[in-house]
């Protein structure tokens, strides 16, 4: 450094830093900024000791206050379980019908319903449980196995065709193909669909004799008038809905070789409390009886 | 002439003036603004009396708006997002009525400052408010100017450390009425009270309380001219607003100068001497810390105490008032013009006064039909225009509304009988404090029929419900319609909401979705 320099125009001494002419003044910091930043540094002390700060090698200081991030979301989560521990412990203890018939009960269950379904069902049945060909909706109104809360949860608890639970809900059409003639299964066929209004090509002859193998072949579960049998879980064959699908080539399809869905039983995986908020909840989507 | 010698003259620095002002590092030098009496001052109490009084109690009077709301004449009730003024109450969508006054306000102090210039600094900011709030506190215990000089100079003693502490003392005091009267507004008044003093309202009231105090303290009484200075944009705006027909605080040197100590003396010695004695009162008096006969400057928040303290000595020498005084650019030019025989000598008292002294006729003073012209014409015509809009909106509002959400996933349903059901969340806005009944009706959407989850009615195109005093009501509603009433795959109908007891209804246009074949 080279000794001082007082700037002649201003009077202000220069750090002594020149390029091309140009000399930097040394003027003061302002008083303010002085104070501002000694008392930041007052600040980041304190707060060194007080608050988490020095990084260690697995962990860091902890500070006086015993301030902990981790422990604050812990609070928070143990508070909100406290809060909601009255409805979960309701839901535990009361059957389906019961928690149905109150009104915040409800609201509750589906909410959670709604979160478990989120994870757990819209494989299948699609985020809003619209279902696709091969798995059902379940926001109309049309059950296999019965639309009430009750059936619902017993369904959800214990499953479709699911080996695993021995109370689950068992039911197998026979494969026609080895027990009807192909022309018998293609008339079935087109009687079935009459219901679906899908047989417009097919001949009256042809319908009449497949009313006749329907009563003798199909009656038994599905109904004489088709309406289907629940405690079977057969579909309802007059209806609109159609879960293979209602053309004549798919009813036939489905005659000659039956698709099965198989849906598991949930009891074991989610708990009881759990089902019965995913009953509420499907129940609640609109078709529920 | 009456003799000079009986005015008092000021050993007064404008410390803050532009040729005297140091460089930004330097530390601030201080200002002793000295006592004032006359008219503008007398304004300036009532001014700062009306707008603390209304700043004050507001929070404390009362207006029923009957058991459901309330009872708290103006109340900004943030938690349940709700604003109550008198019989206005406001939702939060209903913002714009906010909007729509801070654009007046924007507007009226367009209009305010290009014709009485800055009038709001110097009379109604808060700023300029609370500092003459403190500067009371200040002279009633440290005395007037110069003996606030004196015990600034005078070496720390029992005395001065007395008067010292119990002006920062009321200060912080005034401080804390100051933030303390501020949460009043969001919060029912006396229940906060009585929280606030037994230590169990909401942490926020403390630290807005806390924040509020140290602004006030630090700004009132500490920064003072400071704030307007460096920290307040207006200053620098302010030269948009004005032009030569606003309203300034204005020293005439075309009639003060040249300005003379011993005014009698130098005329007797036969010297030009213009109506100024050079007593300094008026930088005494300056809160700003400058000299107004350096001309219009950025520091200058035109508090007219300048003028009262030049008024008052004026009065004593029996000389005309208005030495200083509320001018136009245009009239200063026109008199300096007359002073200065069209620009071509030096001032000279003589063209402006007639042989026996007293002031020519041909002086300009103020004509208040200057106050109309096309630019504050049209900063009116706006500032009407907003507030008759706001107005009109506030008179034609609704206090009901149906807000529909269709359901997305999915947005149809085909059901067992082929009939196609859509699911819609309605929201009804009752935005009055009263309960009502409602009655909700679908209008268009052939054979459809509604069903509401969790009212056990039979399926219907209308249907009754209670809807909550100035709250939310959220139905979810299944609306079905029969499969050979279908017609395409996107069909428009709406939902009507209707008081039964009085005349509100509102209308949502929503869609109907089908899907595209049915089988």
């Amino acid at each position: 450094m080279s000794e001082k320099h007082i700037d002649d125009y201003s009077g202000v001494e220069t750090t002594g830093h020149e390029w091309d002419g140009i000399r930097e003044l040394d003027n003061p910091m302002p008083r303010w900024w002085l104070i501002t930043w000694y008392v930041t540094i007052a600040w980041a002390l304190v707060y060194m000791v007080l608050y988490p700060a020095w990084p260690l090698v697995t962990t860091a200081t902890t500070g006086l206050l015993g301030y902990s991030s981790r422990a604050e979301i812990r609070a928070e989560l143990d508070a909100a379980e406290v809060a909601r521990a009255d409805y979960v412990a309701a839901i535990d203890s009361l059957s389906v019908e019961e928690i149905l018939a109150d009104d915040q009960l409800r609201i509750f269950a589906a909410s959670a319903g709604a979160a478990s379904f989120r994870i757990n069902c819209v494989q299948c049945h699609g985020s809003g449980a619209q279902g696709s060909p091969g798995y059902p909706n379940l926001n109309d109104d049309d059950w296999l196995w019965g639309g009430t809360v009750e059936a619902i949860r017993t369904a959800i608890a214990h499953g479709i065709r699911f080996a695993d639970d021995p109370d689950t809900r068992y039911s197998e059409m026979p494969g026609f193909a080895g027990i009807l003639e192909s022309r018998e299964i293609t008339q079935v066929s087109a009687f079935v669909a009459t219901f679906a209004g899908t047989a417009d090509t097919a001949s009256s002859e042809d319908i009449a004799a497949g009313k006749e193998i329907f009563a003798l072949n199909c009656a038994a579960c599905h109904g004489d008038d088709a309406s289907g049998n629940r405690d079977l879980g057969a579909p309802d064959l007059t209806d609109a809905i159609w879960i293979y699908g209602s053309t004549p080539a798919e009813i036939a399809a489905q005659t000659r070789a039956p698709r099965h869905g198989v849906m598991p039983g949930w009891n074991d995986r989610l708990g009881e409390s759990a089902v019965k908020e995913l009953a509420v909840y499907v129940h609640s989507l609109g078709g529920g009886e | 002439m009456h003799d000079t010698s009986d005015i008092e003259t000021f050993d007064a620095t404008p410390v803050n003036s532009a040729r005297m002002r140091q460089p930004l590092y330097a530390a601030r030098r201080k200002i002793f603004p000295k006592r004032t009496s006359g008219q503008f001052r007398r304004f300036k109490w009532l001014v700062m009396l009306i707008t603390l009084g209304i700043y004050y109690i507001t929070p404390w009077l009362r207006w029923d708006r009957g058991p459901y709301a309330p009872d708290q004449g103006v109340l900004i009730d943030l938690a349940n997002r709700r604003f109550y003024f008198f019989p206005i109450e406001i939702w939060p969508q209903e913002f714009y009525f906010i909007a729509g006054l801070l654009i007046m306000a924007g507007f009226g102090l367009f209009l305010l400052t290009s014709t009485v210039g800055r009038a709001w600094c110097g009379y109604a900011c808060p700023q300029t408010i609370w500092v003459d709030l403190f500067l009371v506190i200040e002279r009633a215990i440290e005395g007037d100017r110069n003996a606030r000089i004196r015990l600034d100079g005078a070496p720390w003693s029992v005395g001065k450390l007395t008067k010292r502490l119990s002006k920062h003392a009321i200060w912080l005091a005034i401080a804390v009425a100051t933030g303390g009267a501020w949460v009043f507004y969001f919060a029912d008044a006396p229940a906060l009270l009585i929280d606030l003093v037994t230590g169990q309202a909401a942490t926020v009231a403390y630290m807005t309380i806390a924040v509020l105090t140290a602004t006030t303290y630090i700004f009132g009484g500490l920064l003072r001219e400071q704030v307007c200075t460096y920290m307040c944009p207006w200053p620098r705006i302010q030269a948009a607003m004005l032009d030569e027909n606003s309203l300034t605080v204005t020293y005439n040197d075309w009639r003060g100068e040249p300005r003379s100590r011993g005014s009698k003396k130098a005329a007797a010695a036969g010297e030009v001497v213009g109506d100024c004695v050079d007593c300094n009162a008026c930088v005494a008096v300056c809160p700003m810390g400058i000299d107004i006969r350096e001309g219009q400057q950025l520091e200058c928040i035109t508090c007219a105490l300048c003028i009262d303290a030049c008024d008052d000595v004026m009065d004593r020498l029996g000389r005309d008032q208005g030495l200083i005084s509320y001018t136009t650019l245009a009239e200063y030019q026109s008199n300096m013009a007359l002073a200065t025989a069209g620009g071509t000598t030096a001032i000279d008292p003589k063209n402006i006064r007639g042989a026996d002294g007293t002031l020519s006729d041909k002086i300009v003073t103020f004509n208040w039909k200057k106050l109309l012209r096309p630019r504050t014409l049209i900063y009116f015509a706006a500032w009407s225009l907003v507030g008759l809009a706001l107005l009109f909106a506030l008179l034609t509002r609704d206090r009901l509304q149906v807000n529909v959400l269709a359901d997305r996933n999915p947005q149809y349903v085909v059901l067992s009988d082929g009939s196609v059901r859509n699911g819609y969340t309605v929201k009804l806005l009752n935005m009055i404090p009263e309960p009502r009944t409602l009655t909700v009706t679908l209008e268009g959407l052939p054979g459809a029929e509604m069903n509401v989850v969790g009212l056990d009615l039979p399926p219907a195109r209308s249907f009754a419900v209670e809807a909550d005093p100035d709250q939310l009501t959220t139905l979810k509603i299944f609306v079905r319609q029969p499969r050979e009433e279908v017609q395409g795959q996107t069909q428009h109908f709406t939902f009507t909401v209707a008081d039964e007891a009085g005349s509100d209804s509102d209308r949502y246009d929503a869609t109907f979705d089908a899907p595209e074949t049915r089988r």
